[in-house]
């Protein structure tokens, strides 16, 4: 049709389609690389792989799913009545600073959080006398399943209660208004107007959160211990850094792909959403009344739930300034690991604003230049080509490319371009929420106009697209540092004494048990990281 | 700014597909004419010079400016101008920067070109505030300013997709006055959408009627103002 021909020609002549098309190729090469790695050697040694389903993957897999239930379990059962606590006291001292305080712990590299646990529940840390006393004997440590849960419900316990306040917030004012004239008490409003609002996310939530415990790395990594309790993504590091066992990996990486991608199924079909953990926002006012006994347990659950939360930060702290901060800060290694994990976290956080503004522009230009009421496949791609690595964790690509690198030649060598592609990719999801709406705004605003004076190219992103979209730029690109320069997963593969982080000079002290130094370099990098989120979420509240 | 005077503008049996609505267009328009274009919503009115102008594309016809096949290029390339209800400017940019682009797409100007900029911005009663943002300036004043980057583009085309129609009656008449103006001076063929009788009137020396994707009626418009009469257009 000569219709669809033209159509076509003047979709080709838009820069942004190229651009797109480039951006996806890139993230094809990057996660397909790792799959063609992993099915590659499958296929060269099948009998390994077919053998590396035993009894211990049995056990491993079995324990990630146990792990993750639980993590579940303990972090949304609680958040149901933090929720609820938070949602009845409207007003006292500190409540919006305790929901700020809420949205710490995600921006926390997990390797911070692991330390501080072990700051506080460990077998030297703060509480260690207190809690030798109620073991009655020597407290043991909190290494195993007991450390890994205290860790996923700090992280977790707090994303689903602001999630639940997000979904009690749903309820209309009417109905508080109603509910009080009718004089409901506690029990019939939660049965009758919190509950159903609460039930409704539920799902999702509980989804969003055993995803991100089915595929935590570096908790279990850290606070596991031993081979009894060990996950799938700590498995998959140990079979290719410690037993140089390729075809368990691949065996233990296809059963990861399954589990997440499972879940990730289960999600979207309950309607979650995977990224709500990024959003960040503080409730509204509304009518409710509490009696005196049931405001003393509401104000009695906060309680429990700040000192649960802030506690593992405040051991962060404690510790870090214990520590000998003047020495580490003149050390060689710890100068070198800071400027090495900058290094490698700017050009990370460059690709991944960069990819993601491409896809983001290249389906806009299609949808734009569409007149069929069903998106075209290419624009489906770039559309969800970002969400490809939520269903491949940062583990499984990595390994699919130290499979590959192990054949070719010098696994670590690679390590600085790993660490960058792979910490991109894992930001995009972000980065791509956050300038999507801006750039469609924008777009629906400009498009003609553009058109109509023939601004394109260079020219437009220097004086249209990126004038108007610097801000949602900026929140994508200090989040996407703070994630790489906090993260663990890559560089725990592909690090060597040539190539060290801040977060793997960290493991490794702690490792060989200097405990002081890893507490001050913990403080350190919690701060940068949780200084650069506090950029990105000022930037993102600006944006109009 | 002498102006090189309007193109003729021909639609040779062009159809469009639009949703469900199958559109046909077989007119044309005399180089220098003002044409109102009429119609109740969603009849094709605005689609109509979209064609013109290279959003749209048509369906195995053509479309000719001037006597030349323009179907296959792109707006930014055909000699046309095109004035939108709203959104006619960069709301991040300066007034001197919008009308700037008018003359260069990556906004690098010539002397020459500042110059045609500050003419164009006297001209359409801007002066003095070639520094203010879009969000700075009332209605009447950010659709002068889009006015002014039609006077530096000069292109012998322009269509106008309901430019003033949220402006009251008194600054309609004002505005309506202007685009008078500018065709008296640059003699360009002009394509209006409007709703407004009065408008028609007043500067349209024809009146075609669009319902349902087709022209129904072309007739003169009933008085057409004196001034029209004088710039020497072609009347069929």
């Amino acid at each position: 049709m000569a219709f669809r021909d033209e159509q076509i020609g003047v979709r080709a002549a838009d820069g942004r389609i190229a651009a797109g098309i480039v951006a996806l190729a890139a993230v094809a090469l990057v996660t397909g690389g790792a799959f063609v790695g992993l099915v590659f050697q499958a296929s060269s040694d099948w009998s390994g792989a077919f053998a590396a389903f035993d009894g211990y993957l049995l056990r491993v897999a079995r324990f990630t799913l146990f792990q993750a239930v639980l993590s579940t379990v303990l972090s949304v059962g609680p958040a149901i009545v933090v929720a609820r606590a938070f949602s009845r006291q409207r007003t006292f001292p500190g409540r919006v600073l305790m929901l700020r305080l809420f949205a710490v712990p995600l921006a926390l590299p997990a390797i911070v959080v692991a330390l501080g646990v072990l700051a506080l529940y460990g077998k030297a840390g703060i509480f260690s006398g207190a809690l030798s006393m109620l073991a009655g004997g020597d407290w043991p440590g909190i290494y195993g399943l007991s450390g890994i849960l205290v860790a996923h419900v700090f992280f977790n316990l707090p994303l689903a209660t602001r999630l639940f306040l997000q979904a009690l917030d749903t309820v209309p004012d009417d109905q508080w208004r109603l509910a009080a004239q009718l004089g409901m008490g506690a029990r019939p409003a939660f049965r009758f107007l919190e509950w159903p609002a609460m039930r409704a996310s539920l799902p999702g939530i509980a989804g969003l959160v055993f995803m991100l415990c089915v595929t935590s790395f570096t908790i279990v990594l850290l606070l596991g211990g031993g081979p009894r309790a060990t996950t799938l993504e700590v498995a998959i590091y140990q079979a290719l850094r410690f037993d140089f066992d390729p075809a368990r990996a691949v065996a233990l990486t296809a059963v990861q792909i399954v589990l997440t991608l499972v879940t990730f199924t289960a999600i979207t079909r309950f309607g979650g959403d995977y990224m709500a953990s990024m959003n960040l926002s503080v409730a509204r006012r509304r009518y409710a009344t509490a009696g005196e006994g049931e405001r003393l347990f509401n104000l009695l659950v906060i309680a429990a739930a700040f000192l649960f939360v802030t506690g593992p930060m405040v051991a962060i702290v404690v510790a870090g300034l214990g520590a000998d901060l003047g020495r580490l800060a003149v050390e060689q290694a710890v100068r070198h690991a800071a400027l090495t994990s900058l290094a490698l976290a700017v050009p990370a956080a460059f690709l991944s604003v960069g990819l993601s503004l491409a896809l983001v522009a290249c389906r806009r230009a299609l949808e734009y230049g569409r007149r069929e009421r069903r998106p075209s496949w290419p624009e489906w791609a770039s559309g969800s080509g970002a969400s490809l690595v939520l269903v491949l964790p940062p583990t499984v690509i990595g390994a699919g490319w130290f499979v590959i690198l192990l054949r070719l030649g010098d696994v670590y060598a690679a390590a600085p371009m790993m660490v960058i592609a792979v910490n991109a990719l894992m930001a995009m999801p972000f980065a791509v929420r956050v300038v999507r709406p801006a750039y469609d705004a924008a777009s629906a605003r400009n498009e003609r106009l553009c058109a109509a004076l023939g601004i394109a190219g260079w020219s437009r992103l220097r004086l249209i697209d990126g004038p108007v979209l610097g801000r949602p730029l900026g929140t994508a690109f200090a989040f996407a540092m703070a994630l790489s320069l906090g993260d663990l997963g890559v560089i725990a593969l592909f690090g060597s004494d040539s190539v060290q982080t801040l977060p793997y000079l960290l493991m490794q002290r702690m490792g060989s048990y200097r405990t002081e130094d890893a507490a001050g370099i913990a403080l350190l990098l919690g701060a940068l990281c949780l200084g650069l989120m506090a950029i990105s979420d000022r930037l993102g509240k600006g944006t109009a | 700014m002498s102006g090189r005077g309007g193109l003729e503008i021909v639609l040779d049996h062009v159809t469009f597909r639009y949703a469900e609505m199958e559109m046909g267009f077989d007119l044309s328009f005399a180089a220098g004419s003002v044409t109102a274009i009429m119609g109740p919503s969603g009849a094709g009115k605005s689609t109509l010079l979209n064609l013109v102008a290279g959003f749209e594309t048509p369906v195995d016809s053509r479309i000719l400016i001037g006597g030349e096949d323009v179907t296959g290029l792109p707006p930014a390339v055909r000699p046309v101008s095109m004035v939108f209800q709203e959104n006619n400017l960069f709301s991040h940019l300066d007034v001197a920067a919008n009308v700037g682009l008018g003359r260069s797409p990556a906004l690098k100007l010539s002397w020459e070109d500042r110059a045609a900029v500050a003419d164009a911005l006297a001209r359409t009663g801007l002066l003095g505030k070639e520094k203010r943002l879009p969000s700075e300036l009332s209605g009447g004043e950010r659709q002068r300013v889009a006015l002014a980057r039609v006077l530096v583009r000069n292109r012998p085309v322009l269509l106008l997709d309901e430019p003033f129609a949220s402006l009251d009656a008194a600054l309609r008449r004002e505005m309506t006055g202007l685009v008078g103006e500018l065709h008296f001076r640059t003699g360009m063929t002009i394509l209006m959408v409007t709703h407004d009788v009065e408008d028609a009137r007043r500067i349209a020396d024809r009146v075609v009627r669009v319902e349902a994707g087709h022209v129904v009626g072309l007739g003169a418009a009933e008085e057409p103002a004196p001034g029209r009469r004088l710039s020497g257009q072609k009347r069929e």
